[in-house]
């Protein structure tokens, strides 16, 4: 297997364990996650084009390796046991990695009745505890907070679970990140805090953000080991990804992993990119991290050219079926929007809406 | 682990407790039977808080259950969630509540709204003490309701009396939601307010107002200090102008008590508001707004108010002094409503 080359920012001799290698049932299966990401997300740009997707929509277009590489490390359970992991909008193939499904994905765009936040919250932002699914707020930074809280919980009871959070270059300029971060490495919570370096923040190319070298530069700071790896090879990213989950795991606290990436679409539907040179897009485009591992998975005999086609089309058949499924299903009430503010304090309706108006009634 | 601090057992010798006691024995207390409850903020271990209120926790709960954070309101009250979210019961201390404000996205985009996004009930509260008269200037004596009573999913409480913050921060302790608990800092050692609590378990309702004093001439609504400057008016009134006032402590601001508001003004007609918070945007215009639309019929005066100024808090006594209600505000009021 070709490693590629990685530096650590700590001399922590247990920092680097040896991970075991994937077999060839889990690299094939991080080959279907990822097309499960494209063709959901491409599923879902269509029903955004066809005016079913009441806000924005949100491309993950070669960051697939990223997320599902770095996802792929952790330990995946439905029961609510397993490790957890808040995400961001261009982490669909964590979200899938980690036990999250298509129509959850959709309906949550969708605005359905049946998604996990029924309806009240907008694209990714649905969590599911069972799965170990924490979904993030807009305000970046917030999320690096809530992950440190979480695991050092975990921590505190002494339970071998491991959290990760995704954040990305843009994201690392917060405020939140930082006191998250720092929070994480002083307690020494069992945090693999990931940033993906993706080279835009909606315009702001990542030399704006940051005068750092490397976004992984910055665990020095936190005293936490940092690296770096090819975002675009999802087999490093699972394989360094893995190596700061087993020392999370172990009892080592927080690192950092930094994925270089790029995200080849604009920020949303509605940017259309013209503030990046066509030559950069072309460069990415030929390293495409699908494209870039089906070449690895035959020329190492991993797989033939069949078992990859049924791969993409059986991803593309689920992402289907689950646009039909969501589709099919209502919005909600709109009265429902004042249930559950509180647990135990019920809100009035507006006096205006009653069937006979009095203002006394509020 | 020490025995406990001589400060939580005053209530069990029945001995009179002051109103910082109150609340370490409430918080003392809800540790010893959940837990679950956890303890973080700045200085609150090792030196016990910078009014010693969790004096002697960290020796008692051990250093995994009450720790010192790094200074960074944000990161350590977004932690306080995270830990909710994975079965954990924290109470965050800001050591003074003025730094909540560096909080502000996590307490009113994340906690307030967890329930409803579907990320789960959110058992959190947040306290310190607030308040001005101590001249410690702009910024160690301010009040923080109002930043945040217009956030749905959010209760805040601010108690009076050891009583009252005793049962409030057992009940907040306890409640599914997040609480913003605010504890005024010239009431913490106050000798006259040391009162003797059952010695058994017991909470106060979050939500429901307490009526101070019956009356019949005009109804006080406040909360918090402005509670012992109230009283102190209402003698006045009646022994010098022969007034009957009744007072309402709300104890919750958010949810509001109205119902209790209402019910009294219907049978005063008349309704005095006084917060140590300032005047524009204090809660003094939600309160006259739902009586309005509540009992705007039996109103036989316009409602009043008595508030700070709309200024940051002054550090010299005499601008604070300037700066703050005073009981002759009160009383000035009271006798201009009671002859409207």
């Amino acid at each position: 297997m070709i490693r590629v080359t990685t530096t650590m920012c700590s001399s922590d001799a247990s920092a680097t364990q040896v991970t075991p290698e994937p077999s060839r049932a889990q690299l094939l299966e991080m080959c279907r996650l990822m097309h499960l990401a494209r063709a959901t997300e491409e599923r879902l740009e269509l029903l955004f084009r066809q005016g079913h997707v009441h806000g924005g929509v949100y491309r993950s277009l070669g960051q697939e390796g990223a997320a599902v590489g770095t996802a792929f490390a952790l330990r995946a359970r439905s029961d609510g046991t397993g490790d957890v992991m808040t995400y961001l909008i261009r982490d669909t193939g964590a979200i899938f990695t980690h036990g999250g499904e298509p129509i959850d994905y959709l309906r949550h765009y969708l605005a359905r009745a049946t998604s996990l936040s029924r309806g009240r919250e907008t694209g990714v932002h649905f969590t599911d505890f069972d799965r170990g699914l924490v979904g993030p707020i807009s305000h970046l930074g917030t999320m690096v907070e809530v992950m440190a809280g979480m695991t050092w919980a975990f921590r505190l009871r002494g339970e071998d679970r491991v959290g990760m959070a995704y954040l990305g270059d843009g994201g690392s300029s917060t405020g939140e990140f930082h006191e998250g971060l720092n929070f994480a490495a002083v307690q020494e919570c069992p945090m693999v805090m990931v940033l993906e370096a993706n080279g835009y923040a909606f315009s702001t190319p990542t030399r704006k953000q940051t005068r750092a070298k490397r976004l992984a530069d910055k665990a020095v700071g936190y005293g936490i080991p940092g690296e770096s790896v090819d975002g675009n090879d999802v087999v490093a990213c699972y394989e360094a990804a893995a190596r700061a989950v087993a020392r999370a795991r172990a009892g080592h606290g927080a690192s950092l992993l930094e994925v270089v990436t790029y995200r080849r679409r604009g920020h949303a539907q509605h940017d259309a990119q013209d503030y990046v040179p066509p030559e950069e897009l072309e460069h990415w485009a030929s390293r495409d991290p699908i494209d870039l591992f089906e070449q690895r998975l035959l020329s190492e005999e991993w797989a033939t050219p069949d078992e990859l086609e049924d791969v993409a089309a059986g991803a593309r058949t689920e992402a289907e079926r689950a646009a039909d499924e969501a589709l099919a299903e209502p919005l909600p009430e709109g009265a429902t929007a004042l249930d559950r503010i509180y647990t135990d304090v019920t809100l009035p309706r507006p006096w205006t809406r009653l069937a006979r108006p009095d203002p006394h009634d509020v | 682990m020490t025995s406990e601090p001589e400060h939580v057992s005053g209530s069990a010798r029945g001995e009179p407790v002051g109103f910082l006691d109150a609340i370490a024995e409430g918080l003392f207390e809800e540790m010893e039977d959940d837990e679950r409850v956890v303890l973080l903020g700045e200085d609150v271990g090792v030196y016990g808080g910078a009014f010693k209120l969790t004096a002697g926790f960290r020796a008692h709960f051990g250093a995994g259950r009450v720790f010192d954070t790094p200074i960074s309101e944000a990161g350590f009250t977004g932690a306080a969630a995270g830990a909710a979210h994975m079965g954990l019961r924290p109470v965050v201390e800001m050591q003074f509540m003025d730094f909540i404000s560096s909080a502000y996205n996590v307490v009113t985009n994340y906690l307030a709204t967890s329930l409803w996004r579907g990320s789960g009930p959110m058992p959190v509260v947040i306290r310190g003490p607030v308040g001005a008269g101590a001249r410690s200037g702009a910024f160690h004596a301010q009040s923080v309701e109002m930043a945040f009573f217009h956030t749905p999913g959010l209760k805040i409480v601010y108690p009076s009396t050891p009583r009252d913050a005793k049962g409030l921060i057992k009940a907040a302790i306890r409640d599914d939601n997040p609480v913003i608990f605010e504890e005024h800092k010239l009431l913490y050692r106050d000798p006259k307010l040391r009162e003797v609590l059952p010695s058994e378990d017991f909470v106060v309702p979050i939500g429901k107002a307490r009526t101070v004093r019956e009356g019949r001439d005009l109804t006080m609504v406040t909360y918090g200090r402005m509670v012992h400057l109230a009283a102190e008016a209402v003698e006045r009134l009646e022994e010098e102008d022969g007034l009957d006032v009744e007072i309402l402590d709300l104890r919750t601001l958010l949810p509001l008590d109205v119902e209790a508001v209402a019910e009294s003004v219907r049978r005063t007609s008349r309704l005095l508001v006084v917060h140590e918070d300032t005047r524009t945007g204090g809660i003094a215009g939600e309160i006259s707004m739902r009586v309005n639309e509540r009992a705007f019929e039996w109103l036989d005066a316009p409602i009043a108010r008595v508030t700070a100024i709309d200024t940051p808090i002054p550090y010299a006594p005499t601008l604070e002094d300037y700066f703050l209600p005073q009981v002759d505000d009160i009383v000035t009021a009271a006798r201009w409503l009671a002859a409207y």
